[in-house]
Order: C-alpha cells, then structure tokens, then sequence
C-alpha cells in the first residue's frame, strides 16, 4: 500500500514538474523578447518603411515586414483552406476509414513532417522552371504547401471525433452526404476547424526558411502579388546579422511583433471558438 | 394483412458473420410492430435494412429484398436519399443537430426544398406539436438544441424526423436513454402517431414491447423464430423458444 502511493507521488511531481517546464519556457521566451525588444519598440518601428541606412542604426520601421507577413500568411492560409476542407470532408465523411483514407493520411503526415526549408528549395525550383521571381505570389503559394498539411491533418481529426450519430440523423431525413458535410458536419466542427485554422497560420507566420527564396525580401510596402515581399521572420534574421547592437535590439522588436501577432490570432480564434460551440452537439 | 413493408429472403453480413439468415416477414400498414429478441439477435441490424442505414458501416453486405410499397429499396438505380426521406428513425439517444431548435425542426424541410419564411414556420411549430414540446420550447425556439432535456430532446428528433413527412417510423429503442415520464411522453406519441404512420419499435423492455405492440416480431440469433399479431405471440406463442424468453429464462 506504500509502495503504491509513493509511486503515485511521485508521478504526480512528476507531471508537476513537466507542466512547470512548459510553462516555464513559454515566461522565459516572452520574457527575453519582452526584456530585448521592448526598449526598441515604439510608434515609428510599427508605422514606417525601413529609411535610408537604417539597417546602419538610423531611422524607420518594419512595417513593410509588418504587412507583408500578415499578407504571406494570410493568404496563404486561405488558399491552404480552400484545398484543405474538402479534402478533410472527404476523408472523414466520405473515405473514413477505407485504405484510400489510409494512404491519403500518411502522405498528409509525410508532407507535415518536411522541413519548411525544402519547401523553400522546392518552391524556388519549381519558380525557376516557370521563369517567375521572388514574389508575394510565391511566397504564398510555398506557404500554402507549407501549412496544407497540418490545416487538413488537424480538421480531419476534428471530423472523425465527432459522433457519427450526429451525420447519421441528418442522412436519416434524407440528406445527401454534400448537405450533411457542409450543414450539419462543418457547424459541429467549427470551433475545431477554427483552431486548426490559428495552428496553420501560426506556423505560417512564423517560418522563416520557406519564404526566404521564395518571397524574397523588400524595404518596400507590398504593392503586387508579382513583387518580393518583406516577411518579419526574415526581419528578425536579417536585423540579428548586423554587427550593431541598436539593430540587434530592433530585431527582438520585430520578434515581439511577431509574437503578439500570434497571441492576438491565438486568443481571437480562442473567443471565435467560445462562440461557435454554442450549438455543438457533446 | 395490408402489409406496409415485404421482407423476402433477407440475409445481412458483417464482413463473414452472417447477422440476419433468411428473413420472411411482412410489416403491417398503419400499426406498432415491435422486434424483440435478446441482444445480440438482429434487431438493430433488421431495422437498419430498412432505410438503407447498414451500408454506412464498413464491410456489409445484403442480399435478398426489401419491398416498401412493393418496390425494392435495394433495386439498383434506386435514390438512397428518397428512400430515407419515407422512413423516420428515432434514435436509442437523441442526436439533435449542431443548431438551434428550430433549425432542427427547419433542417429536414429546407432539405427537401420548404424554403419560405412563413410555410417554414407553420410546419415547425405543427411538428413540434405533433410531437409534443411546443408548449416547453416555443418561447425560446432560436436556443441552442443542446440545451433541452434529454427527454426532450428525444421528443425533437420525432419532431425533426416527422417534418420530412415519412411513412415509415423506425425507432431502436427509443426510449432506452429517457427516465420512465419522457419514455412515457414517447410511447403516447406512438400511439398517437400509428394513426399515419406505419411504425417499427425494437425493444428489449417486454413489458414496453406489451403496452405498444398491435404486430409482434420475435428473433433469436438472426431468424425470425415468430411473427404475428400481439395477442396472440404474447397470449399463445407458437414456439417453445417465444415461450421461454416470454417467460423470461434468457
């Protein structure tokens, strides 16, 4: 009888001190952020393009990184959720279980698993061969690849968790599978698809290699789908490269940018979530 | 016998197991017929045959027919959809639908293509009534689904399952997940209902199955051991095997 509850205890500080550890990265990562780029944050670094010798310690801003991510991955993620809802319908309404499913699922979690530099490198091949430049088109499509996966991965587990009772009475009236998927399947997984969704643009967001040839970088505001594109992962890299410090500063600003950007989508798709489960079916 | 639905040399598989052997049976037009039998006997699966629900599990297989109004609903060519449309199922635990009560009501007809305003509500609130829980939801028909008992909850599938004007009610006992008022709520409505409707109950509870039935099915390990009419299975069974689960020894 000891035994076992020592053996409980001792798992219980176990999972305690994984917990702490989680946590404990997540503070120190804001915390350095915070601590770094604050001082370099204010109202210029938000409004304005990057002037003439600011990457020499002078005056402007990283809107156009700003802008440019916000475009990258939002575009992104809405053509990686035009391609990737139906394929997720089709997998957990109509394929489920079958080996097509199967093997529809394990090229899903093959592509998940390739790192966003070799999207990167295929994309820029793929441009090459087409004659096209570093664009925000480019950019956006590589992005899209990037994030499709792990959008379509992640609402297909949404729809195959919910009870298959519920697609069953809305067959019963008479429904075709479409009607059933598109009105009473996606309502019950909305508040899934809807963080499935924040999770893409995250990752979206926040990858640095998958836009670096292909979207290119540019001190400029986007103008043209056809133009390079500044991105604010790539802001932090290049400002992290300089050798002077005020510069080194302006990129933990940009990072603290970038991350207050994910904790607004986080807990907008938080409260988006909240709202929508009002008529799920538990 | 004016009979509703013909069952003619009905076998079902899951995947090698063969669930129903050989079913003969007509349902009557316009009456409660009620499938009892132990777990494990059929029921379930011989009521799915009849609005094409088995095949939405992986790995069945039917042959034989099945004649709603004398057409085989396994006919091929035949439009799952319209064949669903005839037959209503209630459930063994209600499944609203993700929307509000009244979307839950709206959903069938909107389907089915009752899109105007005013016919839509006129037929919500008749099948609301029809199936008994107008009275408790009609000042808060836009709440969410989820939010009504269980027992009524149960009693707005009937009303959703109605709306799209079925002929046939399947329900897989329907009343199992209720407390003993809303099950009571759900067999008067039957009642109510066998008027219009022609309805088949599977039911494990005997005594329920004696309240309700006019037409009695009795199966054991996939055959119909016996069929007829209520009095006479409950008061007379023909077979020793009726008698004894009557009786109670399985």
């Amino acid at each position: 009888m000891k035994r076992r509850q020592l053996e409980e205890g001792f798992f219980k500080v176990l999972m305690i001190l994984s917990y702490a550890l989680v946590v404990g990265i997540l503070g120190l990562i804001l915390v350095t952020v915070l601590v770094k780029g604050l001082p370099a944050l204010n109202l210029a670094m938000l409004t304005q393009t990057p002037k003439g010798g600011y990457y020499l310690g002078k005056e402007g801003g990283i809107l156009n990184a700003i802008i440019g991510s916000l475009y990258l991955a939002g575009g992104a993620t809405l053509l990686a959720l035009a391609l990737g809802l139906p394929i997720a319908i089709n997998l957990g309404a109509y394929l489920r279980k079958s080996r097509l499913a199967g093997a529809v699922r394990l090229a899903l979690d093959v592509l998940w698993g390739i790192p966003s530099i070799v999207y990167g490198a295929f994309g820029f091949t793929l441009m090459l061969a087409l004659g096209m430049r570093a664009s925000l088109l480019g950019g956006i499509l590589v992005l899209a690849l990037l994030e499709l996966p792990i959008l379509t991965r992640a609402m297909d587990e949404v729809i195959r968790m919910m009870p298959a009772e519920i697609e069953h009475a809305s067959l019963a009236m008479g429904a075709t599978r479409l009607e059933t998927a598109t009105r009473v399947v996606i309502r019950q997984t909305l508040p899934g698809i809807a963080t499935a969704i924040l999770l893409a643009f995250g990752r979206g967001i926040g990858d640095a290699a998958s836009v670096l040839f292909t979207a290119g970088y540019t001190d400029r505001l986007p103008t043209s789908l056809m133009r390079p594109v500044a991105s604010l992962p790539l802001a932090v890299f290049f400002q992290l490269g300089t050798p002077f410090p005020e510069v080194q500063q302006r990129a933990y600003a940009a990072a603290l940018v970038l991350t207050v950007i994910v904790l607004i989508v986080s807990l907008g798709s938080r409260w988006l979530a909240g709202r929508l489960s009002r008529f799920v079916i538990r | 016998m004016n009979a509703h639905v013909q069952i003619r040399n009905l076998n079902a598989f899951y995947g090698d197991n063969r669930a129903l052997k050989d079913i003969q049976l007509d349902i009557p037009r316009s009456q409660i017929t009620v499938i009892m039998g132990p777990s494990g006997c059929g029921k379930t699966t011989l009521l799915k045959c009849l609005n094409r629900f088995l095949e939405l599990n992986d790995g069945t297989r039917i042959t034989g027919q099945v004649l709603v109004d004398g057409e085989d609903i396994y006919a091929p060519g035949v439009d799952v959809t319209e064949i669903r449309k005839k037959t209503g199922l209630l459930a063994q635990r209600p499944y609203p639908l993700p929307m509000s009560i009244y979307d839950n009501v709206a959903y069938g007809l909107r389907i089915h293509g009752i899109k105007k305003g005013r016919e839509l509500e006129a037929a919500v609130r008749h099948y609301l009534e029809v199936a008994g829980l107008w009275e408790e939801v009609k000042d808060r028909l836009h709440a969410p689904a989820t939010g009504l008992s269980i027992g009524q909850q149960q009693r707005l599938c009937l009303a959703r399952g109605l709306a799209v004007e079925p002929e046939l009610l399947l329900g897989d006992e329907p009343t199992s997940a209720l407390d003993p008022i809303s099950a009571q709520h759900i067999e008067k409505r039957l009642l109510d209902l066998k008027q219009q409707y022609s309805v088949v109950l599977v039911t494990h509870i005997l005594r329920q199955a004696k309240r309700l039935a006019d037409y009695v099915i009795f199966m054991y390990l996939g055959e119909v051991v016996e069929a007829g009419p209520a009095h006479e299975v409950f008061e007379h069974p023909r077979q020793e095997r009726t008698r004894a689960y009557l009786e109670g020894q399985f």
